[in-house]
């Protein structure tokens, strides 16, 4: 469970300062995808570079598990399979010692990597890829991998920041499937978009952040009696006040 | 310590597989310092045999005044040639290295026993011209103390007047303080090598892995970032010391086609001064490469930080300069100062000579704190927000 209470985070200072994040709280729960909604430059990365203790945020609180961000960040880590924004490879490395290298840093064992990359490997069916050494991978292999190796270490909490971003219409099928798998096993998921349909038919609950502010947190049918639009698309443009930004 | 050593390991394995950083690390960096060497070492060598041996051309003005004066320098070794119409024009253009002019009133002057004057002309700033004109001023010189002589027997007086005071040279340099002298430019090249093997490593684990976007994910594992400094850091270190030792083997080697025995010198590049070598290197090494990961971490790009770290490489040879210019004694606190301390001892082992343990440890200890000093200041680098994100 992944908890974030009243997040702010600002950038520079004097007149170059931007308001990143402004009040952000929310509650991604275990069992549920939960989808973090907003335009462009909404502030989405920067929640979550600071739920991942990339950032440290000017105040506020983020709770993974019941854990502090800011008391203890590597027990926060430990507890977390994160698919960053930034999601590049080792490209002298193959795609299994790309994986092995995170699972080592998490501290398992050559057989318990072995395993799970075996698994991951089937589930996300990149067997034909996987003793390939990375160096141009498509983007849709590229984020099989990155996939991967987040995940080796089996984290009970998933980040995934635009996971659809870059993938072709089946490769976001299958991504959307493999996120469900999560779900299925327990798992809270919470990831970002700014594509209203990828996260309607995914979320337990869409959490809408616009100019670093949450206006609404809902699940996607409350969401829409609480706009009163039968459309989901226009009922998030009524919800951040302006089309803009709303790339489908 | 562990996470550490993951990181160092996959490093390794990672930057062997690159073939820039490889052909870096094993040829370009060892090699260069020896074959630059060699070549340099090789023309010097051969041009002063060449010029001492051969017989010295001299282009002569007014030879007919002085027929006495020129046989005698043809018997040492010194072939008269007609002169220039111009001698200073001759010399300004490099056409002759020094002409000998004698004046039409150099007969008289002779004859009424008054010093007659011969006029050597040359450049002083032409370096290759320079042994012509010392053996000439010889040759000439002693013809003069030679006439001198006579001049004083003939008036019955001993030549030994005239030398009140008589010098006699007892040079104290051995031939292996010769060459420490003249090769006293050889420890740069290893601390170059250290450098050029480290350069690689140090962008392509900062300001490379933020470029290729994978330095966001590594953070995200729960690992403190001053370990996978500290991995970074011990690959680099690694990297460089590769490139010192193969340098040192290399120079070894090259050592064996200088004509060094020519010049009367003795170079100690043997097994002992390639341990002795590695044990003021290895402090060194980390420090360098902690410089070059903070100047790299601080740099937008990896083209900037391979500008930077271009600049870096010059650092070095402000004590190497300060050392063969300036006339030094070896001092105790030399042995302190990173960068000095090993040119100190790296010079006086290439001589022969023994440096004893203490200031070994000296220079061993305090490149280990300098060293340990950047490795904080950069860890602090590496804990900035800005450090992980690419943008
Ligand atoms: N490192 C940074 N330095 C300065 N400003 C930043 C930094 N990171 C983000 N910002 C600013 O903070 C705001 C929020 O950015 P953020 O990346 O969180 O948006 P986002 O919701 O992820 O947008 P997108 O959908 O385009 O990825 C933007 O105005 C951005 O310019
Ligand atoms: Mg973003």
């Amino acid at each position: 469970m992944i908890e974030v209470r009243n997040l702010h985070k600002t950038f520079g200072s004097g007149a170059k300062k931007v308001i990143a994040v402004d009040g952000v709280s929310f509650v991604a729960r275990d069992g549920e995808i939960t989808g973090l909604l907003g335009p462009n430059g909404a502030g989405k990365t920067t929640t979550l570079r600071c739920l991942y203790t990339l950032m440290r945020p000017d105040s506020g609180q983020v709770l993974v598990d019941g854990v502090d961000a800011a008391a203890d960040p590597l027990a926060v880590r430990r507890n977390l399979g994160v698919l960053p924004d930034a999601r590049g490879l080792y490209k002298r490395l193959t795609a299994r010692e790309n994986i092995a290298y995170f699972g080592r840093l998490h501290g398992l064992d050559e057989a318990t990597i072995r395993a799970r990359s075996d698994a991951a490997i089937r589930a996300l069916e990149m067997e034909d890829i996987a003793e390939r050494r990375t160096e141009g991978f498509s983007q849709g292999q590229r984020v099989k991998t990155a996939i991967a190796r987040a995940l080796v270490h089996d984290p009970k909490n998933v980040i995934l920041d635009e996971p659809t971003n870059g993938l072709d219409v089946m490769a976001t099928r299958a991504m959307r499937a493999f996120l469900k798998q999560l779900k299925g096993e327990g798992r809270c998921v919470l990831f970002s978009s700014h594509i209203m349909q990828e996260v309607a038919a995914l979320c337990d609950r869409i959490v809408v952040i616009a100019r670093g502010r949450v206006v609404a947190d809902e699940s996607p049918d409350a969401l829409r009696a609480q706009t009163g639009e039968a459309n989901l698309e226009d009922a998030f443009v009524r919800l951040i006040g302006s089309d803009e930004g709303l790339a489908a | 310590m562990k996470s550490a050593l993951i990181v160092f390991l996959k490093e390794v394995r990672e930057n062997l597989r690159d073939k820039r950083t490889v052909v870096n690390t094993l040829v370009t960096g060892p090699l260069m310092g020896p074959l630059l060497f060699v070549l340099l070492i090789n023309t010097l060598v051969s041009r002063e045999l060449e010029k001492a041996e051969a017989p010295l051309k001299l282009p002569v003005i007014g030879a007919e005044h002085a027929p006495n004066l020129i046989e005698a320098l043809r018997q040492q070794r010194i072939e008269i040639q007609p002169g220039p119409a111009d001698a200073e024009r001759a010399v300004r253009d490099q056409d002759a290295d020094v002409v000998l002019r004698i004046p039409p009133r150099y007969a008289e002057s002779w004859n009424q026993g008054e010093p007659a004057q011969v006029e050597l002309v040359f450049d002083e700033s032409q370096r290759d011209a320079q042994s012509a004109v010392r053996r000439l001023q010889g040759a000439l010189e002693g013809y003069a103390q030679r006439t001198g002589a006579l001049r004083l027997l003939a008036r019955g007086l001993s030549p030994a007047v005239m030398k009140p005071v008589v010098i006699a040279e007892r040079d104290q340099s051995t031939p292996q303080s010769r060459s420490g002298q003249m090769f006293g430019i050889l420890p740069y090249f290893f601390i170059l090598g250290a450098l050029i093997g480290g350069m690689a490593l140090a962008i392509d684990t900062t300001a490379g892995e933020r470029e290729r976007q994978s330095l966001e994910p590594l953070l995200a594992n729960p690992v403190p970032r001053s370990q996978i400094l500290a991995g970074k850091l011990a690959t680099t270190t690694a990297f460089s010391m590769t490139t010192v030792l193969l340098s040192m083997v290399a120079f070894g080697i090259a050592s064996r086609f200088l004509p060094t025995d020519k010049l009367g010198m003795d170079l100690h590049l043997g097994l002992d001064f390639v341990l002795r070598g590695l044990f003021v290197m290895l402090p060194l090494a980390a420090l360098l490469a902690g410089l070059q990961t903070m100047v790299a971490a601080f740099a937008k790009s990896y083209r900037e930080a391979q500008t930077w770290l271009g600049l870096l490489t010059f650092v070095p040879a402000i004590p190497t300069m300060l050392l063969t210019v300036l006339p030094f004694k070896p001092q105790t606190w030399m042995y302190a100062v990173p960068l000095m301390g090993q040119q100190v001892a790296l010079t006086r082992f290439l001589r022969g000579e023994t440096v004893n343990s203490d200031a070994l440890v000296l220079c061993f200890v305090c490149t280990t704190l300098a060293a340990l000093l950047v490795y904080f200041v950069t860890s602090r680098i590496y804990r900035s927000e800005r450090l992980a994100i690419s943008a």
